[in-house]
């Protein structure tokens, strides 16, 4: 049950405890974040679940497929080095803390 | 306070929550839903879902989501009648509810077969959560899987039923599958696909009697011969959820008829989603089409719309619509609408992918480039969907020069 932050493009930070075992678009749709959508329910289609992982969390987490990485090419915001499809970040313990920023548009 | 009544469990209800809670308008929204669950994804029910015991069903927001915007929530109480002239709906648990403005989100159910009564508890169908839950415990009790119609429904959960081990086999009376979705050539990559994986199929397949006892489907008459079933899927195509706009007096039409804005015939009445008959903006179909989409795009973009519609903004409907299915190892994502290829300047361009796995087809009336079909290609999908929403159209021969790549020609 990792504690996660979004923070929206405009500065609102939402941070909230994650159950495990879903994603970080699941997690913060449920919650209500706004500025996330994931309108395809997390298959890497759609792009609408866009985020930029903080630079200290890079790193940290697995490698993008390819699918992702060509979907990253397409998203409605410019992409940047930490961005990541966020239907495919699956939430675990070790990912307390973790800190994502969201674009100014997901369409 | 004036009330808006969203009636459905859907995606198109779901986005409208989150839409009319991100205008602040989330306390005068009541949510009324037949099913016992609030709003989840169903892309998964035909996929992941069937595959795993374990798998949850996906709640689009959680609960504390609605309380906190201020939504109250219906659940498992379905509308039994509206009352226009009173602005009143009664639901079944013998609750009054009045509304200022309704939105019927109510979908569209599975399609049955007259010679298969719904008590058979070996002929499923596929539409909302309990149907999975139903499936999936039965998909784990037998060795074999019919599935009668080849649409996406019937083709994603014959992928599903193959890849956990289950001989499958679908029937379909067209000469092909996804015979009015896609075109001729994808259809044979997804039918080698599918053969490839050891799925059976019967085309043009006439389907006769069925040999039951009220409870168990024991056998189909299939081309005159008798094919044992131990479990039928029923992907024959879904009608629209029409009974209650019907007995309130709506103007229908295979649908609810609605205008661009998302309103009925009753101006404080809307509906969005499966169940609306709508008129297609210019750019994607011919000037006076009206149509009805299933699809997860259509009930997003079109709950947006109603959004605005209910808000007092002026709004109309113009969303591209896109597409896709999930079969094996196929991303299936279609844009725009597949023009019918047998009318004059009509033509169909093939776009290499990065492997024989992956490609697209992109659809010319004349010289304007109308739909793009791809396969295990999403970024070439996404382009499309650009290119089709600036209104480009180019030639042909770049559009499908493998070495020009499509965000080049945006």
């Amino acid at each position: 049950m990792p504690d996660i932050s979004l923070i929206e493009a405009n500065g609102t930070v939402h941070g909230f405890e994650a159950p495990d075992g879903v994603s970080v678009m699941q997690a913060a749709t449920g919650y209500g974040v706004p500025g996330i959508l994931g309108e395809c329910g997390g298959s890497a289609i759609c792009a609408t679940c866009h985020v930029i992982v903080d630079d200290a969390w890079i790193d940290r987490l697995p490698a993008p497929l390819a699918n992702e990485l060509e979907l990253l090419e397409c998203t409605a915001s410019e992409r940047l080095p930490g961005s990541r499809l966020s239907c495919q970040i699956q939430l675990n313990p070790a990912l307390q803390g973790l800190v994502l920023r969201l674009p100014e548009r997901q369409v | 306070m004036n009330k808006i009544v969203i009636v459905g469990g859907g995606h198109a209800a779901a986005q409208l929550c989150g839409a009319l809670a991100e205008a602040g308008l989330g306390p005068r929204v009541h949510l009324v839903c037949a099913e016992a669950f609030l709003p989840y994804q169903r892309p998964p029910l035909s996929k992941a879902f069937l595959k795993s015991p374990t798998e949850a069903l996906q709640l689009q927001r959680a609960e504390s989501w609605y309380a906190q915007a201020g939504i109250t929530v219906h659940l498992a109480d379905p509308v039994l009648a509206i009352d226009r002239a009173a602005r009143r709906l009664r639901l079944q648990s013998g609750q009054l509810l009045d509304y200022e403005q309704l939105v019927l989100a109510t979908g569209a159910r599975a399609r049955r077969l007259v010679q298969l009564p719904a008590t058979l508890a070996n002929v499923a169908v596929l539409r909302g959560a309990a149907d999975a839950a139903a499936l999936r415990d039965q998909l784990g009790q037998v060795q074999s899987l019919v599935v009668l119609g080849a649409g996406f429904i019937g083709l994603e959960v014959a992928a599903t039923a193959r890849a956990l081990g289950l001989a499958v086999r679908v029937i379909e009376s067209a000469p092909r599958l996804l015979a009015r979705s896609v075109s001729a050539e994808l259809a044979e990559h997804i039918e080698a696909t599918h053969r490839a994986a050891g799925i059976a199929f019967s085309f043009g397949a006439k389907v006769g009697e069925a040999e039951h006892d009220g409870k168990i489907l024991q056998s189909l008459q299939v081309d005159g011969q008798r094919l044992p079933v131990e479990l039928l899927l029923l992907g024959i195509g879904a009608e629209p959820e029409t009974a209650l706009a019907e007995t309130a007096g709506l103007a229908l039409d295979q649908g609810i008829v609605i205008d661009a804005a998302m309103r009925s015939s009753d101006p404080a009445i809307l509906a969005v989603g499966d169940v609306a008959r709508f008129p297609i903006a210019e750019a994607w179909a011919p000037p006076g089409t009206r149509l009805r989409l299933e699809s997860v795009q259509n009930a997003n973009d079109q709950a947006r719309t109603a959004a605005a519609t209910l808000q007092g903004l002026p709004a109309s409907y113009a969303a591209l619509p896109w597409f896709w299915s999930e079969q094996a190892s196929m991303r299936l994502q279609m844009a725009g609408l597949m023009p019918d290829p047998s009318l004059p300047g009509v033509t169909r361009h093939r776009r290499p992918g990065a492997n024989a796995a992956s490609f697209s087809v992109l659809h010319y009336v004349d010289q304007r480039l109308v739909c793009v079909e791809s396969v295990n290609a999403p970024m070439d999908h996404m382009m499309s969907r650009k290119l089709l929403e600036a209104g480009r159209h180019p030639a042909p021969e770049s559009a499908c020069d493998p070495a020009v790549a499509l965000k080049s020609l945006l």
